[in-house]
C-alpha cells in the first residue's frame, strides 16, 4: 500500500540520516504521508485508543512497580498503605493504572466488534487479525497477572480458581493437571511464590504486548486500513494522509474516550472493582462469590455452564480459539455487515449473547430467574448463550455466507462519500 | 439496531422479575443516606469528622483496629482538620508498644509488655496483641480491622451506617438467634457477633450536637470514610481540574477537526 516513499530529506543532516537509518522515512511513511480511506468512522478511533492506553499501563506500571512489594504479608499493605497513602500521587496512579486496565478492555472489545461488523479480519487482512487476537489473549494474561498484585481477598481467590483449571488435565493424564498445577504455583498452593512469579510476568508482558502491536501495524500497514463499506481502495481519490486527517480525528475522540476514563478515575474509581479486594488475601476464608474481572464474566459464565470440569475448560478456551479461525469461518465475499442484512442481525445477537453471558458470569453459580412464576435456572440461559457463542462462529458464519444476498456495493468510497456528503 | 430494542426490554424485564424471594436470613438493602461527601464536589464534614474521631476513639476502638492511619494523618490535608499540636497531644495519650530498652528488654520485671507515649509518626495501636486474643475475647469472632472497611464493604458507607444503627429491631417470628449474637437485619445470615456499639449518649460531643445512635453513627461513618479514602478531596478538586481542561481541549480539536476535514466528507 505504501509502496512509493514520499519522504524528502529537509536538510543534510536528516539527508545523512536518511542514508544510514531511514528512521524519520520510517515514521513519515506510517504515521504521516500514510495514505488512508477517506471514510473512517469514529468506531476506527479505538486503534489510537488501545495504543494510548497501553502507553498509559506501562508508564503508570512502572511507577507502581517502584512503591509495590511483591511478598505476601507485605504486598497488600505496599499498594493499600504505601501507595494508596503515603506515597505522592500513589492513590491517582493506582486508580489510572486499575480503571485503565477496564478502559483498555472497552476499546478492545469495541476494536474487536468493529472489526467483526465491518469484515475487517477477511482477506487480504487475515495476519492482521490473527495478530490481534494474540495481542487480547495477552492482554487478558497480563490483566489477570495484575489482578493477583493487590494481594486482596479476589485477587488471591480469583488466582487459586484460574490456576487450578489446569488440574483438569488429570482427568487425561492422571498426575498431569496437578504437577502443571503445583509448577505454576511454585509449591501447593497460591503463595509467595506464585505472587513474584506473577508479579515478573505481569511486568514483561506489557513488553510482549507493545512487541506484537508493532507486528499488528506492520501488517495493517501492508493492506492498509479496511474502511466501513468493505470494499478496496480504487485510488488516490479514495484517500487522505493520515497526517493530518487522522491525527486530528483520531485526536479529538481520544480525548473524549480520556475523559470517560478520567470520570471514573476521579469520580468512580471504585465502579468496576470488587470491595472484597479491599481485604486482604487469606487463604484460610474463602469469599461467598468468587467473580473475576468483568472483562472475563463471559468467558467464566461458559465454564460454569459446562458440568465437567475438563469439557468446561475446553469449551472457555475453544470460545478464544474461535476467533482465530474467523477468516475462514466467514464465507461471504462482501466484508462490510452494511451490505449484509442476514449477518447485520446475526452480528447484534452475537453482541448481546456476549452481554447475557457476562450477565451470567456475573450471578452466583445458583442464581434463578423467576418468569411468571416458572423458575429457570441461570445456568441453562448460559448454556445456551455458550451454544449461541459457538455456533455463531462455526455454524451460522459459514452458512450465511453462502445463502445470504447481499446489498449491492458502491462503486468507490469517493463515491459514497461524495454522494452523501458525510463521512461519518 | 433498531429491531434490538425489543430484546432489551425483555431483557431488562426478565431482569427485575428476578429478584429471589426474601428469605427471612437474608440481608436488608442498606439504608439509603446522603453524605457530604457523595458527588463531583463532595467534601468530608470537619465536625463530623472530629465527633467521629471521638466515636471511634471511645467506643470502637476498644475492640477494632485502625492499622493503616498514622496520627499524623489527623493533621493532614483533607482529614478531620485537627492541628499538629492537638494531633501530637491525641498521640501522646495512646500508649504504644515500646521498642528494646538498653538492657535488650521489651518487658518490666513483672512481664508486663513495655509501653511509650504515641508521636506523630505511629499508627493506631491494636486493641489486641494478635488475632487469637482478639477472637478469645469475643466469643471467637474477629472483629476486622476498619482503615478500609467503607470500601471493603457493598454499600460502603450506607452499608456501615445501616449496620451499627440496625439492632434492637425484634427478629421476625420463627428466626433463631444464635446463642452470644445478635440480630441485625441488614448482615448477611442476621446473626452479628458484634453487639450493639451505640447507645443514645454512648459520648459526649463537646460542641453541643446531640449524641444520639444517628448522630454518633453519621460521625463514626464519617470518620471511617475518610480513613478509607483520605485522598478523596484532593481527588475530587483536582479530577474537576483536570477534566474542565479536557473539556476545552476536546472542544478545540473538534473546531480544528471541522476545519482540518472541511470540503473531504
Amino acid at each position: 500500500m505504501a509502496g512509493h516513499s514520499s519522504y524528502v530529506p529537509g536538510t543534510g543532516l536528516t539527508r545523512w540520516l536518511d542514508q544510514r537509518l531511514p528512521i524519520i522515512r520510517l515514521v513519515n511513511d506510517s504515521f504521516v504521508a500514510f495514505p488512508t480511506p477517506r471514510n473512517l468512522n469514529f468506531w476506527y478511533t479505538f486503534g489510537g485508543v488501545l495504543a494510548f492506553m497501553l502507553g498509559i499501563q506501562i508508564v503508570t506500571g512502572i511507577v507502581l512497580a517502584m512503591h509495590y512489594v511483591p511478598n505476601s504479608e507485605l504486598a497488600f499493605l505496599s499498594v493499600e498503605q504505601r501507595i494508596m497513602r503515603e506515597v505522592n500521587y500513589g492513590w491517582l496512579l493506582r486508580y489510572l493504572h486499575a480503571n485503565g486496565a477496564s478502559m483498555f478492555f472497552i476499546a478492545v472489545y469495541i476494536h474487536m466488534f468493529r472489526g467483526l461488523y465491518y469484515g475487517s479480519y477477511k482477506a487480504p487482512r487475515e495476519v492482521l487479525w490473527i495478530l490481534g487476537v494474540f495481542i487480547y489473549l495477552l492482554m487478558v494474561m497480563t490483566a489477570f497477572f495484575g489482578y493477583v498484585l493487590p494481594w486482596g481477598q479476589m485477587s488471591f481467590w480469583g488466582a487459586t480458581v484460574i490456576t487450578s483449571l489446569f488440574s483438569a488435565v488429570d482427568q487425561l493424564v492422571p498426575h498431569l493437571g496437578t504437577s502443571i498445577t503445583t509448577w505454576l504455583w511454585g509449591g501447593f498452593a497460591v503463595d509467595d511464590a506464585t505472587l513474584n512469579r506473577f508479579f515478573s510476568l505481569h511486568y514483561l508482558m506489557p513488553f510482549v504486548i507493545a512487541g506484537v502491536v508493532g507486528l499488528h501495524i506492520w501488517a495493517l500497514h501492508v493492506p492498509g486500513n479496511n474502511n466501513p463499506l468493505g470494499i478496496d481502495v480504487k485510488g488516490p481519490q479514495d484517500m487522505v494522509p493520515f497526517h493530518p486527517y487522522y491525527t486530528v480525528k483520531d485526536g479529538f475522540f481520544l480525548v473524549l474516550f480520556i475523559i470517560v476514563y478520567l470520570a471514573f478515575v476521579f469520580y468512580a474509581p471504585n465502579f468496576f472493582g470488587n470491595p472484597d479486594n479491599y481485604i486482604q488475601a487469606n487463604p484460610m476464608v474463602t469469599p461467598t462469590d468468587i467473580v473475576p474481572e468483568w472483562y472475563l464474566l463471559p468467558f467464566y459464565a461458559m465454564l460454569r455452564s459446562v458440568p465437567q470440569k475438563l469439557l468446561g475448560v475446553l469449551v472457555m478456551g475453544g470460545a478464544l480459539v474461535s476467533l482465530l479461525f474467523l477468516p475462514w469461518l466467514d464465507t461471504s465475499k462482501v466484508r462490510s455487515c452494511r451490505f449484509r442484512p442476514l449477518m447485520k442481525q446475526l452480528f447484534w445477537l452475537f453482541a448481546f449473547d456476549c452481554v447475557l453471558l457476562g450477565y451470567c458470569g456475573s450471578q452466583t453459580a445458583d442464581a434463578v430467574w423467576n418468569i411468571a412464576g416458572v423458575e429457570l435456572p441461570l445456568v441453562w440461559i448460559a448454556r445456551l448463550g455458550t451454544l449461541f457463542y459457538f455456533a455463531f462462529f462455526w455454524v451460522l458464519m459459514p452458512w450465511i455466507g453462502k445463502i445470504e444476498v447481499t446489498r449491492p456495493l458502491p462503486e468507490s468510497i469517493a463515491q459514497s462519500v461524495l454522494s452523501k456528503g458525510d463521512g461519518l | 439496531m433498531r429491531r434490538l430494542l425489543p430484546l432489551a426490554a425483555v431483557f431488562a424485564a426478565l431482569c427485575c422479575s428476578a429478584g429471589m424471594a426474601q428469605t427471612a436470613s437474608e440481608p436488608l438493602p442498606p439504608k439509603e443516606m446522603n453524605w457530604s461527601f457523595d458527588g463531583v464536589f463532595g467534601t468530608y464534614d470537619r465536625g463530623a469528622l472530629q465527633r467521629g474521631f471521638q466515636v471511634y476513639k471511645e467506643v470502637c476502638s476498644s475492640c477494632h483496629s485502625l492499622n493503616m492511619v498514622a496520627f499524623h494523618d489527623l493533621a493532614g490535608p483533607g482529614g478531620p482538620g485537627f492541628t499538629e499540636l492537638q494531633a501530637k497531644a491525641i498521640a501522646a495519650g495512646y500508649k504504644i508498644p515500646a521498642e528494646p530498652n538498653d538492657r535488650g528488654e521489651i518487658t518490666d520485671d513483672r512481664g508486663n509488655r513495655l509501653t511509650r507515649p504515641g508521636v506523630l509518626a505511629d499508627h493506631f495501636p491494636q486493641p489486641f496483641p494478635n488475632e487469637q486474643a482478639a477472637r478469645a475475647n469475643n466469643g471467637g469472632a474477629l472483629p476486622p480491622d476498619l482503615s478500609l472497611i467503607i470500601k471493603a464493604r457493598n454499600g460502603g458507607p450506607n452499608y456501615v451506617y445501616s449496620i451499627i444503627t440496625g439492632f434492637g429491631r425484634a427478629p421476625p417470628h420463627g428466626f433463631t438467634v444464635m446463642s452470644g449474637k445478635y440480630y441485625n437485619p441488614y448482615f448477611a445470615g442476621r446473626n452479628i457477633s458484634m453487639p450493639p456499639p451505640l447507645n443514645k449518649g454512648s459520648v459526649s460531643f463537646s460542641d453541643g450536637t446531640p449524641a444520639t445512635v444517628s448522630n454518633e453513627a453519621k460521625a463514626v461513618v464519617t470518620f471511617l470514610s475518610w480513613a478509607s479514602e483520605p485522598q478523596l478531596e484532593a481527588r475530587h478538586r483536582i479530577g474537576f481540574e483536570v477534566l474542565a481542561f479536557l473539556v476545552l481541549l476536546a472542544g478545540l480539536l473538534f473546531l480544528t477537526y471541522r476545519k482540518v476535514w472541511h470540503g473531504k466528507h
